[in-house]
């Protein structure tokens, strides 16, 4: 006959673990709960109205952050420019017509998620041999927005492909049998149908194009730039570079650094906002999906 | 009248505001094998997964009632639900051996216990494989995974697994409902001989698998239990005009 | 691809690719120019290390509270909020570790500097932590229900069911989500460079600063002229990094059945 007197004690080690486990969680949010207090209670004490909408003024020490918000914005929507439509037709490509047992399709998936795990830094190199030196961009807002889109790209061509999935066989087979061809199938049904989930892929990536730094280094940004850029090849100011401008090649940190704090919270509130609106983006298309 | 080993009384169950089970009154009698039919979405596995407390893992569940299992009723305050479900075992209706080998399936139970000796352990799952009529087929792959196995020997498997720890009751949700015929009608020859030891509550939605397997019949409609006496009597003189009906083919 | 080999070969012409790799001194700007990437690598490779002895044992039990023990409730809350946390840049974590975290432990131990291997380890192991939370809940979720019934039914109590059957059951993803930690952390630029400190020697001890190969490439690509063999030599160093990657990737991809990937 089995019993169970050793019912305590397997209590006992499973409160343990499940204390382990709470504690960690807490430790988790306190940690980051209190890098967020930390920068947004500096950081909320210099945001006004001229530290939005000025330029930085005697080297750095006074002044907004204007043209780096700019900057940021351009950036985020040149690399948009650039991976949306190679990210929607690669998609496309992937998921509607190549073959899917084809062993090219399987190696040119492992490349794309090879290509998401790459470093920024590394993307930041190429984009400085290729669109800097060779095409002769030089460091601007062009050569910055190929960078961070050809970065972005694996993202994009992932949540493309996977909301393309989404859209079930019955819708493509019900437009082929009216006689639609292909093509028309893909840009009239199976698009129309998957773009919340595309759109949502696409803000996405955004947050992350708008926080990398390592990529605009050598391609795009600058320290400090007179006015906005009044062309695709002028080199701009952009936030998180900013924030690494103020710490580290500052003369003056005692009046930089709570512009940092400053630059830093409204960094996070763009990104925190971005990710927001693809949250709220996902679930309206999950409760209205009718599939 | 036979030993009773499950009293079931006033049952009720609530998933949120919906009730699912209406005041059921049960008998289970000892070393017999007792169906649970009716109409898909009647409660039959809600009263099944009640009998071990695998209700309580669901969001705002409510139960009334007793189940009185060895003269204590399992939903007392201060009763364990792990030691319920030790002595009153289950076997799903899609057969679930873990990502482990044949041999570990069982032991599993086993090494939850806290059994250490190898030896008292192998010995315990040669006999649980034997009692589940599996031991010839896997005697000599015992530590290759159990998902090589056919789907109806992975059922057995279930079984096996189920058995090693000597639960009292065994409750069988739709066991066979995933097999073919031929491996049904060897879930059903193993269910029929296990009834030496243990007592056996079986779900069914397949009328001819109760009427070959069971000794005495439940018939659950709408949450409410319509009618219970002994197989043949439901299967040929149902005294109430819905068992009459369902039997008949007229819904369900 | 093509490119990073293109601009990384010619260094070779300078310095052999055994004393590339193994060299100990990374002085490009001296005369003759010394390119050993030894200590930059070991940098990279301490660094990662580090984080990851911060980083795995908090995600992955954070990542086991959020997927079994927290009440749903809960998790409708923290989930997405780990997940925001996993999207702040890597720029802020630095900014944080330098005004903060460094001060701090150069006075607790009283080093000459605070930017340190174990700075920059713990400011990497606190950033990757939200993605490995997230990576790991979904490894856990993703395991059948029907084992968790099959445990329980046989009288285990909740730990035991995780820790024998699901635990087990989702090693895999458990492990792919550790290395796409590791992949984040060696990876990673911007943080590294303003906390760990940048001195290019081999690192001796957990709080003396340190040089990684991604902070090398940041900090010295402003200052290399194009196509001098210091140019070469830091895409060189991209090409190991690539590399590093790269493995790390074939090792995820061997992880997770096809379909369940997700990039993030």
């Amino acid at each position: 006959m089995i019993e169970e007197n050793n019912l305590k004690r397997r209590y006992l080690v499973q409160n343990i673990w499940f204390t382990i486990f709470w504690l960690s969680m807490i430790l988790i949010a306190v940690v980051l709960g209190s890098i967020l207090y930390f920068i947004f209670s500096r950081g909320v004490k210099v945001i006004n109205w001229e530290f939005l909408t000025a330029a930085p003024r005697r080297g750095m020490t006074e002044g907004g952050i204007f043209p780096a918000i700019v900057g940021t914005l351009y950036l985020v929507l040149g690399s948009i420019v650039v991976s949306l439509p190679l990210g929607v037709f690669s998609a496309i490509y992937l998921t509607e017509y190549a073959s899917p047992r084809h062993p090219a399709l399987r190696a040119i998936r492992t490349a794309i998620h090879c290509l998401a795990g790459v470093p920024s830094v590394v993307f930041g190199l190429f984009g400085l041999a290729v669109f800097v030196k060779i095409f002769g961009f030089g460091v601007s807002v062009l050569s910055g927005s190929l960078t961070l889109g050809i970065m972005s790209l694996p993202v994009v061509i992932t949540s493309v492909e996977e909301a393309l999935k989404a859209v079930p066989l019955s819708f493509r087979e019900a437009s082929l049998a009216l006689g639609a061809n292909k093509w028309t199938t893909i840009w009239r049904v199976v698009l129309p149908s998957s773009l919340p989930g595309i759109l949502t892929g696409l803000i996405l990536s955004i947050g992350r194009v708008a926080g990398e730094t390592a990529p605009i280094m050598f391609t795009a940004a600058v320290f400090y730039t007179r006015g906005l850029p009044q062309s695709p090849f002028d080199p701009v100011m952009a936030l998180p570079y900013h924030i690494y401008g103020l710490i580290t090649e500052g003369t003056r940190p005692d009046k930089q650094i709570p512009l940092a704090y400053g630059t830093a919270v409204v960094l996070i509130l763009l990104v925190i906002a971005v990710d927001f609106i693809a949250i709220y983006w996902r679930g309206r298309a999950r409760r209205s999906r009718k599939w | 009248m036979e030993e009773i080993k499950l009293r079931i009384k006033d049952l009720s169950v609530f998933f949120g505001k919906k009730q699912v089970l209406h005041q059921v009154n049960l008998n289970i009698p000892a070393n017999k094998v007792t169906a649970i039919i009716g109409p898909s979405g009647c409660g039959k596995s809600t009263l099944l997964r009640s009998i071990n407390r695998m209700n309580d893992f669901f969001e705002d569940v409510r139960i009334e009632g007793e189940i009185i299992f060895d003269g204590n009723n399992i939903y007392a305050e201060g009763v364990d639900p792990v030691t319920v479900r030790r002595r009153i075992g289950m076997v799903f209706q899609t057969p679930n051996p873990f990502p482990k080998s044949i041999f570990e399936n069982v032991a599993y139970g086993l090494r939850i216990q806290g059994w250490k000796n190898k030896k008292a352990i192998e010995e315990q799952v040669v006999k649980s494989l034997q009692a589940a009529a599996l031991w010839d087929e896997v005697k000599d792959r015992l530590h290759s995974s159990a998902f090589d196995l056919s789907g109806g020997q992975q059922q057995r498997l279930c079984i096996a697994r189920a058995i090693a720890v000597e639960p009292e009751i065994l409750l069988m949700d739709e066991p066979a409902s995933a097999l073919d015929p031929i491996a049904t009608a060897r879930v059903e020859e193993l269910i029929r001989s296990l009834i030496k030891k243990y007592t056996i509550v079986l779900v069914t939605h397949n009328m001819q698998e109760a009427a070959r397997a069971s000794d005495y019949t439940a018939f659950l409609l709408l949450g409410k239990l319509i009618e219970f006496g002994p197989t043949n009597q439901i299967f040929t003189n149902p005294q109430k005009k819905e068992t009459e009906d369902y039997l008949t083919g007229r819904f369900g | 691809m093509v490119v990073l080999f293109g601009e990384g070969w010619p260094v070779f012409a300078h310095v052999s690719l055994s004393q590339f790799l193994l060299g100990k001194r990374w002085y490009p700007t001296s005369s003759p120019p010394q390119f050993g990437a030894l200590p930059l690598i070991l940098g990279s490779l301490l660094v990662t290390g580090g984080g990851l002895l911060f980083a795995v044992p908090l995600g992955l039990f954070a990542g086991i509270f959020l997927a079994e023990v927290c009440p749903p409730r809960g998790r409708e809350v923290l989930k997405p909020i780990v997940e925001l946390l996993a999207d702040i840049p890597s720029v802020i974590y630095g900014f944080f570790g330098v005004v903060v975290i460094a001060p701090l432990i150069r006075n607790f131990l009283s080093l000459s500097t605070g930017l340190t291997a174990f700075t920059a380890s713990l400011i990497l192991g606190i950033m990757a932590v939200p993605s490995i939370v997230s990576v790991i809940e979904d490894a856990i979720t993703s395991i059948p229900r029907s084992y968790r019934e099959a445990s329980l039914a046989l009288g285990a109590t909740h730990w035991e069911t995780l820790h024998r059957v699901v635990l087990p059951a989702a090693s895999s993803g458990i492990g792919a989500a550790i290395i796409l930690g590791a992949g984040r952390i060696i990876g990673e630029t911007m943080a590294v460079l303003m906390v760990a400190g940048g001195a290019p020697v081999i690192p001796r001890s957990f709080f003396q600063p340190v040089r990684t190969l991604t902070a090398t490439i940041a900090v010295e690509m402003g200052e290399a002229s194009v196509g001098s063999p210091h140019y070469h030599a830091l895409f060189s160093l991209a090409i190991i990094l690539f590399l590093f990657t790269l493995i790390l990737n074939i090792l995820v991809e061997n992880l997770i059945p096809e379909g369940r990937r997700r990039v993030r």
